[in-house]
């Protein structure tokens, strides 16, 4: 055999990086294709969502403002679907770092931030995977439809996509403080869901007592929601806030600043954490 | 291969290690031992660049484990207290990516998987998910992937908790097969008899340092030798039988009259057994129990830890 050594040079350095990281995501996707009930579940979930919101609530809800509840709608479970991205990533990294296996990782020869840039790489993956089931099946099940120039709708997407991303970091850096999956799910999924609502996702704010709007206002998730209907050119509501005026700039605000907080605090954090 | 001066951690309020020396040289085997809590496990994944030590330094296969931690990665093996493994993936996807994982080409990581798989006696349950191995099964493919890169310096952090007697001989057979071709091996164990069927020198550890540390024939000696043990029948039994035991060995019995019992210490054990047995017999003493008994590990151990951790709570 050769004999190993860490790479010379500062190129090679990142090529490697750039090894590692796939290598790690390749390891996911086995995991994956290991579980195909979950991938099913994964690509039913938001499909039940769509049929229950489209039909159960839109058989209630009327906009304020006029216009298809099941558009409004659409953008809102695209969200929900990103925001909980935190959740995957909380659990699958708890579940690493319960069952040791990070120790092997981090007593190999890999590039210090490969193991969480790979996980979140094959996370994404995933989730832009649902993005793209749910919109098939938005189209074809509740007769949404974006009413943008395609490079609008794809600009919506990409919004959605790096909202998802910024959460996945959020949820990796959680996943590091937990002890196992279940505690990661709790400490992620228990806060998360509920703020899915506590926005414009479903319903209007309109109705919402003052208190309650303001935080609905500025929750990321309603700038996201917000920017992802002004693109896809799908009804709003009337927007107040600034964030709301200016969904696109406000949620592209928000989600690089949750990577730029939560991304170097969690490979930070990785790098000491001492498995159990 | 293996050397450590001064090593300190701390954790929070509890210093894991107290300045901990260690050495250990090319192609031997040394046991660490100790109770829960003592610090071998913390000792471990600093020889291993798993934690960075607060003071003093090591070097392990002429890297140091601060300065060099990279480079070292590439020189040793390790398997923890727990498999660490992808429990989703077969056997061989493991391993070739823990081999992807140290930069071996593709075909490299490959072939290495299918050489250690055989080895290992996994080649049948490769393609299975490790979630339906077997502990026993488990282990080997963890010992496996510790050496995929074939380090001159291994680490096993209890390899052998929580495996069933027979998994446990073949894993010691495995590890005793991996010395005999050079390789350096460092285990942490709480099972005494394994550090001396293993280890060539054991250093006992206790509350963060290393409280004794020798060869196994060496830490028994301290305790101290051989000794034959004579219990007699009949109260009426004891003086002739001492005065019989007295005829064949030089040393001075230690009587317990109460118990009806006898021990002397002796120098070449089972010789000086089949005189005690020949000269009883001859004296016509009626005898209820004859033994030799040798000190063992756990004795050394409790000998060892025991005491100095009372003081050292007591300072």
């Amino acid at each position: 055999m050769t004999t190993l050594a860490p790479p010379a040079t500062r190129g090679r350095r990142l090529r490697w990086a750039l090894t590692d990281t796939l290598v790690i995501a390749g390891r996911s996707y086995s995991q994956l294709r290991a579980q195909p009930g979950q991938i099913a579940a994964e690509l039913v979930a938001p499909v039940v969502m769509t049929v229950l919101f489209a039909y159960v609530f839109g058989s209630a809800i009327r906009l304020p403002g006029g216009g298809d509840y099941r558009d409004y709608l659409m953008p809102g479970i695209f969200m929900q679907v990103m925001a909980l991205c935190a959740v995957t990533a909380a659990t699958s990294v708890a579940e690493d770092m319960a069952h040791g296996i990070i120790d092997r990782f981090r007593a190999q020869p890999i590039a210090r931030a490969a193991v969480l840039a790979g996980r979140s790489l094959a996370d994404m993956t995933r989730a832009w995977l649902s993005l793209a089931t749910m919109s098939v099946c938005g189209l074809l099940i509740a007769g949404w439809r974006p009413h943008g120039t395609p490079l609008e709708t794809l600009a919506g997407f990409a919004l959605l996509a790096l909202f998802g991303y910024a959460m996945n970091w959020l949820g990796t850096y959680i996943g590091l403080f937990v002890k196992n999956g279940t505690q990661a799910d709790g400490a992620t999924f228990g806060w998360l869901f509920p703020m899915t609502f506590l926005a414009n996702a479903f319903v209007p704010l309109e109705g919402l007592p003052g208190w309650l709007r303001a935080i609905a206002d500025w929750n990321p998730m309603s700038a996201v929601v917000s920017a992802a209907r002004q693109l896809f050119g799908n009804p709003g509501s009337a927007a107040v806030s600034w964030p709301l005026r200016h969904p696109v700039t406000a949620s592209l605000c928000w989600s690089l600043l949750i990577i730029a907080v939560f991304a170097p605090l969690a490979v930070r954090r990785y790098r000491t954490a001492a498995s159990r | 291969m293996i050397h450590a001066e001064g090593v300190r951690k701390r954790f929070g309020g509890t210093e894991a290690l107290r300045g901990v020396d260690l050495d250990v040289p090319p192609g031997s085997v040394c046991g660490l031992l100790g109770p829960n809590g003592a610090g071998k496990t913390t000792m471990v994944r600093v020889l291993t660049t798993l934690v960075r030590p607060d003071g003093g330094s090591a070097r392990v296969a002429g890297c140091d484990v601060v300065k060099d931690a990279e480079r070292l990665r590439y020189r040793i093996g390790l398997a923890g207290q727990h498999a660490a493994l992808d429990e989703l993936l077969t056997g061989r996807r493991n391993l070739e990516l823990f081999g992807r994982l140290y930069h071996l080409p593709r075909r490299t990581a490959r072939r290495r998987a299918e050489e250690l798989l055989e080895r290992f006696g996994l080649a049948e349950a490769a393609n299975r998910p490790v979630r339906t191995y077997s502990g026993g099964m488990r282990r080997r493919l963890d010992l496996a992937a510790s050496l995929i890169v074939s380090p001159p310096v291994l680490f096993m952090d209890e390899p052998t908790t929580g495996l069933d007697p027979r998994s446990r001989l073949a894993l010691w057979d495995e590890l005793r097969r991996l010395v005999a071709e050079g390789t350096t091996l460092l285990l942490t164990t709480q099972y005494l008899d394994e550090a001396d069927h293993l280890a060539d020198r054991i250093a006992v550890m206790n509350a963060g340092r290393v409280v004794a540390a020798g060869s196994p024939a060496e830490l028994k000696a301290k305790v101290g030798g051989d000794r034959v043990s004579v219990a007699f029948r009949e109260a009426a039994d004891l003086a002739p039988g001492v005065a019989a035991v007295r005829g064949v060995l030089p040393g001075e019995p230690e009587i317990d009259a109460a118990e009806r019992r006898l021990v002397v210490p002796v120098s070449d054990g089972a010789a000086s057994l089949v005189k005690v047995a020949a000269a009883l017999d001859a004296a016509g003493v009626g005898v209820e129990d004859l033994g030799l008994r040798r000190p063992t590990l756990d004795e050394v151990f409790l000998a060892l830890t025991d005491a100095p951790a009372g003081q050292k709570e007591a300072a």
